[in-house]
């Protein structure tokens, strides 16, 4: 997918899904529609259930979802090292928003920096960014699926020094979302090419 | 000390901390220079001043039916406001209401004036 010539404005080339990973797509939104109709009612019953089966049905039938390809599997270690290290970003990251906010000075200082991911996939540009999103003092403005770039609005930033830094960051911050869901593919790419050397935009 | 005052207390602490980090963003709103800088205000509170809040009224609450709302909330608060976010940032971007002088670097311009060339030569092809 990164071979595409830059020139080109095209999308990447996404394989059609096989019959199984569609089957499996339908399973995986299938259930979590009855997680949010049963969460929704509030009690865990027969009625419930069916009930949200058949909203899911309906739903499936009308907006069919589109595909997206997970070439990976869930490992569940690096899953939780990356929900305790998005959970202490989050904390530090929200009192340095709240500082900025009150402390008396000059004006925060911001940049907006492009980060080029090394895993080029719907799912890897979608999960960094969100996560990227939720953190305090980071904002996506723009992300080309093409090249798979991230464009953020960093907010706090004083010198290229912590432009790199926080570029560094973000290739760390996908590392830990291949570690947790990517295929052995993925994973061998992003091991290959450490955080400190890849990212900088052609 | 019983069981009950130390998730009450725990409760209140949650919902303390939560209260001031939007407090905090008030401020914020006020005092930063401009849309982008106000945005990071605007959306991220809801992230941890939101699950702290959250949390709070769970440990209150202590049943079931309203415990499994609260998850709802914060599940969806969590999925709609990086989406929310990019929207209005992205509709503010070229425009003068960026204080670019407050930029240290914007390699996003580079970009779309790449993407305009591309476009011109694509039209002209």
């Amino acid at each position: 997918m990164r071979s595409d010539p830059p020139t080109q404005p095209t999308d990447p080339a996404r394989p059609p899904l096989s019959r199984t990973a569609r089957r499996r797509n339908q399973v995986v939104a299938v259930t979590a529609l009855v997680a949010v109709w049963v969460l929704l009612w509030g009690t865990l019953s027969w009625a419930n259930i069916i009930g949200g089966l058949v909203v899911a049905a309906v739903l499936l039938a009308v907006f069919p979802l589109p595909p997206v390809t997970f070439a990976g599997r869930v490992r569940p270690l690096p899953l939780l090292r990356f929900w305790l290290h998005f959970l202490r970003d989050l904390v530090v990251a929200s009192a340095q928003v709240a500082w900025l906010a009150v402390r008396v000075g000059p004006t925060p200082r911001s940049a907006i920096i492009a980060a080029r991911l090394r895993v080029n996939t719907d799912l890897n540009l979608t999960l960094t960014a969100e996560a990227l999103s939720l953190l305090p003092g980071s904002l996506i403005l723009e992300a080309d699926r093409r090249t798979g770039t991230l464009y953020i609005h960093v907010l706090g930033v004083t010198s290229r020094d912590e432009v790199e830094r926080f570029r560094r960051g973000v290739l760390e911050l996908e590392a830990r979302i291949i570690e947790a869901i990517g295929s052995p593919e993925e994973l061998r790419r992003v091991r290959e090419t450490p955080a400190d050397r890849e990212g900088v935009p052609a | 000390m019983s069981l009950d005052v130390a998730v009450d207390v725990a409760a209140s602490i949650c919902l303390i901390a939560g209260a001031l980090l939007s407090l905090a963003a008030g401020i914020a709103l006020v005092r930063f220079p401009d849309l982008l800088t106000r945005m990071h205000a605007a959306a991220k509170p809801q992230v941890l001043g939101l699950l702290l809040v959250l949390v709070g009224c769970a440990l209150r609450l202590r049943t079931g039916v309203d415990i499994t709302t609260l998850v709802l909330v914060g599940a969806f608060s969590l999925a709609t406001a990086p989406v929310a976010a990019h929207m209005v940032g992205r509709a503010a971007y070229p425009h003068e209401d960026i204080r670019t002088d407050l930029l240290v670097t914007d390699e996003l311009a580079a970009h779309l004036d790449r993407v305009a060339e591309e476009r011109e030569h694509s039209a002209a092809a």
